[in-house]
């Protein structure tokens, strides 16, 4: 039983890492990955995020949407499930604010650290991505607490990387077209080619 | 006038393209291009959702308290997106299982978002329209030609149709798969933006 929370954990790192196999949140991913820093603090907010919506939304879809899941209410016949994506955005629009006010409060250095980091992660693709991954594998709670940990750290790792490996490009002399965003392009691509390396393990 | 209208619609094709100079609406640009057909279904399910989009924010931008229009715009958008969905379930259905997640994933496609946000909020309803027209053409310019080349290079195929005979069923051409693989999007749209910003040099970012 352990054995298989592990290796989803695993397996949603490095495997099916969001970023680089599932090309989530890249528009954050390519934006803020100019400095190792604030990648840290971005990484950081998005593993938290992804770890208390993946379980909240994961509750929402299993008491209220799922096909036949009001039956609890006498309402066996209803399908709800075409309200997910308007639930699931709402739900991690309203987490993030919680979040916001939450820390502000009670961890302030941790509030600074982030700044605007937070409300950027409402339309940070990753998030939403998670959640919907986690209705098409129709992941149970306990899956679903380990599937949003998991790939919040997968994420935050690539852009970890993604960022030691621009402030080094800073000394590289890049033809003038590819300067900027054509060069992280390819290096991320590099950066996905190696992570396919992955793939070939077996849990 | 009517020349203005003409640039609001076209000059996100080149000039100032959403994924190559506005870092817009990456994600789902690289994963729905393995082929010409998602490809072209994405593209319009984009350009729709983000001109309706942009012509409804326009349209109540005057009403909309500056506090909560992040909730309303994704409201707005949201509900278009289920739209959008329902109708390629309906008549795609094929489509929409290998478009799988990513077509709920266009509510966080920051095209959408940034020009309702940059565009719609400040302008009138029918020039919003065609903003959300030309950048919905700009995103779907990139979409189509990755989609082109992965589909040709990596199968021999265009809309499932053979153009390159493969050497495994008795023709010339053998398939190359990385094309097929995520990492080959990352480089050929390297590779656009590289070509468009040769072209057009003062789009070329300075460090």
């Amino acid at each position: 039983m352990v054995e298989h929370y592990l290796s989803l954990f695993i397996k949603s790192i490095f495997m099916e890492n969001l970023a680089l196999a599932f090309f989530l949140g890249m528009c954050t991913y390519l934006a803020v990955s100019k400095d190792v820093g604030t990648a840290t603090g971005l990484g950081i907010a998005v593993i938290v995020v992804q770890g208390i919506t993946l379980p909240v939304n994961n509750l929402l879809y299993t008491t209220f949407l799922k096909k036949g899941a009001l039956a609890w209410a006498g309402l066996p016949g209803i399908d709800l499930t075409f309200l997910g994506l308007i639930t699931y955005i709402g739900v991690i629009a309203a987490m993030v604010q919680i979040l916001e006010m939450a820390l502000d409060k009670f961890v302030p250095a941790l509030y600074n650290a982030l700044g605007i980091f937070l409300p950027l992660i409402t339309v940070n693709c990753a998030i939403l991505g998670g959640s919907l991954l986690m209705v098409e594998r129709d992941f149970n709670f306990a899956e679903s607490v380990t599937f949003g940990i998991g790939s919040g750290v997968g994420w935050a790792l690539a852009i970890i990387a993604l960022a030691g490996i621009r402030e080094k490009m800073k000394y590289s002399n890049v033809p003038d077209g590819l300067r900027g965003l054509g060069i992280t392009f390819i290096m991320v691509g590099l950066m996905a080619m190696a992570f396919m390396l992955f793939s070939g393990i077996q849990l | 006038m009517a020349n203005k209208y003409k640039d609001v619609l076209l000059d996100p094709i080149f000039n100032n393209n959403p994924i190559g100079l506005q870092i817009l609406g990456i994600c789902s640009a690289l994963a729905v291009t393995t082929r010409m057909e998602t490809a072209v279904v994405m593209a319009l399910a984009v350009t729709v959702v983000t001109a309706f989009s942009n012509l409804a924010v326009s349209a109540i931008r005057d009403h909309i308290p500056s506090s909560i229009r992040i909730l309303v715009e994704m409201t707005i958008i949201a509900s278009l997106v289920i739209i959008a969905d329902q109708f390629i379930k309906a008549f795609a259905y094929d489509i929409s299982k290998k478009l799988s997640i990513f077509v709920g994933l266009i509510i966080t496609n920051c095209i959408i978002m940034g020009r309702a946000e940059a565009y719609a909020l400040k302008n009138p309803p029918l020039i919003s329209f065609l903003d959300g027209i030309g950048n919905g053409l700009g995103y779907s310019f990139v979409l189509v030609v990755v989609g082109f080349f992965r589909e040709l290079l990596g199968t021999g195929k265009l809309f499932g149709i053979s153009v390159l005979p493969l050497t495994t069923e008795g023709g010339w051409y053998s398939a190359n798969g990385l094309m097929v693989l995520s990492p080959s999007a990352f480089f050929l749209i390297g590779l656009l933006i590289w070509a468009i910003r040769a072209w057009k040099p003062e789009q070329v970012e300075k460090d």
